[in-house]
C-alpha cells in the first residue's frame, strides 16, 4: 500500500439480479483528505459504499485498510465500525429519545464497579468531545431537542470517537440549510486536519468544490476516473458524470411573461391561510404559467402549497379554481378539481414502496375514479407503459417494486402518477431534491413542456437556479408569510435579496 | 452551556400523573374521610391489592419501551396461580412451587421473546397466541376453582397472612381498639421489583438499550446493538416479572381458577399509559407506571368506599382518564413539533 493511503478498493464487482451494479471499480482514499464520490443516480455510489460498510457482499475484488494485512471483508456495519469505517447517512441514525451523551456512547458505555452505567464519566467525556469538535450542545439534553444539523454532527462525533479512519458521509447535507451546511464543513475540515479520510457523497456541486480535495466519478457502475479537484472544473465534472456535454441545461425555452399574462386565471387564492404554519396570502396563477415559490427551508413554502391542495385544511380565505369559487376540505376535492401534488417527502408521502411501478402510477387516477370503477388490467398496463416511456423511468419492468428504483426514478413515478390524471394544475414540491443533474434537467424540461400545453404549475425548490430556469414568476416566502412577488428581473441576486428581506444592506 | 436544565415534556407528563394521583386521593379523603378513607391503611390496602399488578406493569412498561406489547400476562397469571394451587394441593412444598412458576415464566418469556426478536413476528400476535395458550392450559390443569388453605400448604398460608406492621399512622377504631397499619409480604416484593426495574432501566446497558430500540430500532442496530437479543430480553423480563406478580397475586386470592386475572393485561397497559409510557416506544419509566397503578387502585377504592356506586364505575373512570392522558400526550407531541 502506498504511503498515506488509508483505504483501497480494487476491482470491486457486484451484480444485482439483471443489473451489473459495479464493474471492476477502484477507489483510493488517502489520510486527511475529503474525497467526493460523484455520479448520477444509479451510477453505483451507494452500492460501492454498501460494499465498503459490509451491507452488500461484493463478488470480486478486494478492499484493504491501512494497518490490516490482507484484504478485509465486512459482513455488517458493526464489522466495518470495528475496523474503523464509519458511515453517517442522510437520515440520522441515532435515537432521538436519548441524550446526546447516550447517543455517543451507546453500546460502549463506561461502567462503574457495580456494573451500572457511569453517567458522570460519559457526560463529562461527551461534553469534552463535543467541545473539542466545536459543537455547542448540552450533552445531557435529549437529541430530539436539537436541529437536524446538530444531530448529524453528533452522529459524526460518534463515528470519530470510535477511532474511525474512514468516515463516509452519505448525502449528509440534503436536509440542511446553508448555514448548517457551513457548520458541517467546518467540522469536516477539522477532522481532515486530524488525519481522518472522508468520503463525501452529495448532489450539490458547489459543496463539492467548497470542501473536497479529490473527486472520484462513477458512471453506470464503472469508474470514470479520479481527479484532483483543481483538474476538474464544474462543467467537466458534469460531463464526466453524464458522459456527455451538458449544453442543453441552459437551453430551456420558456414562455414569456406577457404571453402567459393574457391567459385566464387557473388558481386564485385570497387570504388563504393555515393556522400556525402559513399566514394569509393571495396568489394568482394563470393557465400555462409556472410560478415558483422561493424561500428558506421552513419559511412556509410547502405549507402554502398544502393549504391550496387541502393537505392541510385552510383556516381562512377563499380559493377560486378556473374562475369558480371552490371549497377544498381534503386532497380528493383538489384532485377532482384537476389538481395534483408531488410532495417534498417522497418516501413518506409519495411512493408506496411495496407496490409496483404500475400500481404506483395508476394510484391517483384510480382514486379519482373511485373504488368501484376499477381500471382494467390491460388499461392499467397501457397507462403505466405510456408514462414509463414519457417521463423515461428507468425500471426493469412495470411490475418492479418502486422501492427498488433509485430516488430519481421514484420521483418520476410520482410525476407519472399525476400526469396520468391529466391535471390542470400541478404542485411540485422539491421535485428534484436528491436527484442527479441529468434527471433534474429532464424534469425541468418537462415542467416547461407541460406549461406549454396550458397546464399551470406551482414549483417549489431550494435551488433558485432551477426556478429561474423554469418559472415565469416567483412568490417569496419568509417566516410563514408571502412577502412579495418577482415577475421581472428574475436573477439569482434579486431573488436572494427578496428572500433575505428589506432590511438587508443593498 | 446553561447550567439550568430545561424541563422536557416527558417530565411534565410524569408530574401530571403524580399530581392527578394526589388530587384524586385527597379528593377521596375529603369526600369519604368519615368512612375511613383517610386512614393510612386505605392506602396500604391499595398497595396490597395491587402488588401483583405492580410487578406485571413493570414488565409491561419494559416491553412497551421497546415499542412492543405483551397481552399474555393476565392469562399467564391465571396459569401460574393454577399451577401453584394444584401443586400445593398435591402436597408439594410452597418454595418448590414458587420456583417452578418462576422457571415457567422464564421459559415462556424466552419462547415469546425468541419469536418476536429473532423471527420478527408481530408482538401482538405472538403474545395473543401466548394468552390463548395460557388460558387454555389453566383449564387443562383443572377446570374448577382450587383453593389454597392452611391444610394444603401451611407455609404459603403463613406467607399470605403475615403482617408487616408500620410503626406510625395507626388509628383507634370505633370499638376503641388501636389499629396498627400493616402491609403484606407481597407489597415488599412488588416494591423491590419496582426499585430493581427502575435501576435496571436507568443505569444498565440493557435498560438503555430498551429505550434505544424504542427510539429507533434501525438506529440502534446501526449503532451496533444486538436488537434481536435485547427484544428477546424484554419479553423474558416481562414474563418473569409477571410470574413474580402471579405469586403476589396468588397470595391475595389464595386460589387458582380459569377466570382469574381476566383482562389484567389491559389494566397493566392502561397503568403504563397513564404513567406516561408511549405505545410507540422509547418514552416512559416505571415510576410513572407505579403511579398509574395507584391511580387505578384509588379509583376502585373510592368506588368501593362509596358503596352505592356500581362496580362497573372504575372501568368508566379509567376510560375517561386514559382518554384525558392520550389527549394530553398528543397535545404535547403537537406542541413539540410546532416548536421545531
Amino acid at each position: 500500500m502506498e504511503d498515506n493511503v488509508v483505504l483501497t478498493a480494487r476491482g470491486i464487482t457486484m451484480t444485482f439480479p439483471g443489473v451489473k451494479a459495479l464493474e471492476n471499480v477502484d477507489f483510493t482514499l488517502r489520510k486527511g483528505e475529503i474525497h467526493a464520490l460523484m455520479g448520477e443516480n444509479g451510477a453505483g455510489k451507494s452500492t460501492l459504499i454498501k460494499c465498503l460498510t459490509g451491507i452488500n457482499d461484493f463478488e470480486a475484488g478486494e478492499i484493504r485498510l491501512e494497518g490490516i494485512s490482507g484484504p478485509v471483508k465486512n459482513h455488517s456495519t458493526k464489522d466495518a465500525q470495528d475496523i474503523g469505517i464509519s458511515t453517517v447517512y442522510q437520515e440520522v441514525n441515532l435515537c432521538p429519545n436519548l441524550s446526546v451523551a447516550e447517543n455517543l456512547f451507546i453500546g460502549r458505555e463506561p461502567m462503574t464497579k457495580f456494573h451500572t452505567i457511569d453517567r458522570k464519566t460519559y457526560n463529562t467525556r461527551s461534553q469534552k468531545i463535543m467541545d473539542e469538535l466545536g459543537i455547542s450542545v448540552d450533552v445531557t439534553q435529549n437529541l430530539e431537542n436539537y436541529s437536524l444539523a446538530i444531530q448529524q454532527m453528533v452522529a459524526i462525533a460518534r463515528a470519530v470517537d470510535m477511532d474511525c479512519k474512514v468516515l463516509i458521509l452519505d448525502e449528509p447535507t440534503s436536509s440542511l440549510d446553508d448555514e448548517e451546511v457551513e457548520k458541517l464543513f467546518v467540522l469536516m475540515r477539522r477532522l481532515k486536519d486530524k488525519g481522518v479520510g472522508i468520503v463525501f457523497v452529495t448532489h450539490f456541486l458547489e459543496q463539492v468544490y467548497a470542501v473536497c480535495d479529490r473527486i472520484t466519478v462513477l458512471r453506470d457502475g464503472r469508474l470514470v476516473g479520479e481527479y484532483p479537484i483543481a483538474d476538474l472544473p464544474r462543467v467537466k465534472l458534469v460531463a464526466a458524470m453524464m458522459g456527455k456535454n451538458l449544453d442543453d441545461l441552459a437551453e430551456i425555452q420558456k414562455e414569456t411573461e406577457e404571453n402567459v399574462r393574457n391567459n385566464d386565471l387557473e388558481i386564485s387564492a385570497r387570504g388563504l391561510s393555515h393556522a400556525g404554519t402559513v399566514k394569509p396570502f393571495d396568489l394568482d396563477i394563470h393557465k400555462g404559467e409556472v410560478v415558483g415559490i422561493a424561500g428558506l427551508l421552513g419559511s412556509g413554502r410547502s405549507e402554502l402549497a398544502r393549504a391550496i391542495y387541502g393537505a392541510d385544511k385552510a383556516s381562512t380565505g377563499t380559493l377560486a379554481v378556473d374562475g369558480k369559487q371552490v371549497k377544498i376540505n381534503q386532497p380528493i376535492d383538489a384532485m377532482n378539481l384537476g389538481m395534483g401534488m408531488l410532495p417534498d417527502d417522497r418516501k413518506a408521502e409519495g411512493i408506496i414502496g411495496d407496490l409496483s411501478v404500475r400500481e404506483n402510477i395508476i394510484l391517483a387516477l384510480q382514486a379519482k375514479r373511485g373504488m368501484f370503477r376499477q381500471l382494467s388490467r390491460a388499461k392499467q398496463e397501457e397507462i403505466a407503459d405510456r408514462y414509463i416511456d414519457l417521463v423515461q423511468i428507468k425500471t426493469a419492468s412495470r411490475e418492479t417494486l418502486v422501492k427498488q428504483l433509485s430516488g430519481g426514478n421514484q420521483q418520476k413515478v410520482i410525476l407519472a402518477r399525476w400526469l396520468a390524471t391529466d391535471p390542470d394544475f400541478l404542485i411540485l414540491d422539491e421535485p428534484t431534491r436528491g436527484i442527479d443533474v441529468g434527471t433534474k434537467s429532464e424534469i425541468q424540461k418537462l415542467i416547461v413542456k407541460l406549461a406549454g400545453e396550458g397546464k399551470s404549475i406551482l414549483f417549489i425548490s431550494s435551488e433558485i437556479a432551477e426556478m429561474l430556469r423554469t418559472c415565469n414568476r416567483m412568490a417569496i416566502m419568509r417566516d410563514g408569510q408571502k412577502v412579495g412577488e418577482l415577475d421581472h428581473d428574475l436573477t439569482q441576486e434579486n431573488v436572494m435579496k427578496a428572500i433575505a428581506g428589506g432590511e438587508a444592506h443593498e | 452551556m446553561q447550567g439550568k436544565r430545561k424541563m422536557n415534556g416527558h417530565t411534565i407528563l410524569l408530574l401530571i400523573t403524580v399530581g392527578l394521583f394526589i388530587v384524586l386521593y385527597a379528593g377521596g379523603c375529603i369526600a369519604y374521610g368519615s368512612k375511613g378513607f383517610s386512614h393510612l391503611q386505605t392506602f396500604l390496602n391499595i398497595l396490597i391489592t395491587n402488588a401483583g399488578l405492580i410487578c406485571v406493569t413493570c414488565g409491561l412498561t419494559i416491553v412497551m419501551l421497546t415499542a412492543g406489547i405483551d397481552i399474555s400476562v393476565g392469562a399467564l397469571i391465571a396459569m401460574d396461580c393454577m399451577i401453584l394451587a394444584v401443586g400445593m394441593r398435591s402436597g408439594m412444598n410452597a418454595v418448590v412451587m414458587v420456583l417452578i412458576v418462576l422457571v415457567i415464566g422464564i421459559a415462556f418469556g424466552t419462547f415469546q421473546g425468541f419469536l418476536v426478536g429473532y423471527l420478527q413476528i408481530q408482538p401482538f400476535i405472538v403474545t395473543m397466541a401466548g394468552m390463548f395458550f395460557c388460558r387454555g392450559m389453566t383449564a387443562v390443569i383443572c377446570t374448577e376453582q382450587v383453593s389454597i388453605t392452611q391444610q394444603t400448604s401451611a407455609l404459603f398460608y403463613a406467607w399470605a397472612n403475615a403482617k408487616i406492621n408500620i410503626p406510625f399512622g395507626g388509628y383507634i377504631n370505633n370499638k376503641g381498639k388501636y389499629m396498627t397499619p400493616y402491609i403484606r409480604p407481597s407489597v415488599v416484593i412488588a416494591l423491590l421489583i419496582l426499585v430493581f426495574t427502575f435501576i435496571m432501566l436507568r443505569h444498565t446497558k440493557l435498560g438503555r438499550s430498551f429505550y434505544a430500540i424504542g427510539g429507533s430500532e434501525q438506529s440502534a442496530a446501526m449503532m451496533g446493538l444486538n436488537t434481536k437479543k435485547v427484544k428477546m430480553r424484554a419479553y423474558m423480563l416481562s414474563s418473569i416479572l409477571c410470574s413474580i406478580g402471579a405469586v403476589c397475586y396468588c397470595l391475595n386470592t389464595m386460589a387458582g381458577s380459569v377466570s382469574q386475572a381476566l383482562g389484567l393485561e389491559m389494566d397493566a397497559i392502561s397503568s403504563s399509559v397513564i404513567g406516561g409510557t408511549l405505545l410507540t416506544g422509547g418514552v416512559g419509566n416505571v415510576i410513572g407506571s407505579f403511579f398509574g397503578v395507584l391511580i387505578n387502585g384509588t379509583i376502585s377504592s373510592i368506588v368501593k368506599t362509596n358503596g352505592k356506586l356500581a362496580s362497573s364505575w372504575p372501568n368508566i373512570l379509567t376510560a375517561a382518564l386514559l382518554f384525558v392522558f392520550i389527549v394530553i400526550q398528543s397535545v404535547f407531541a403537537m406542541l413539540r413539533n410546532r416548536r421545531k
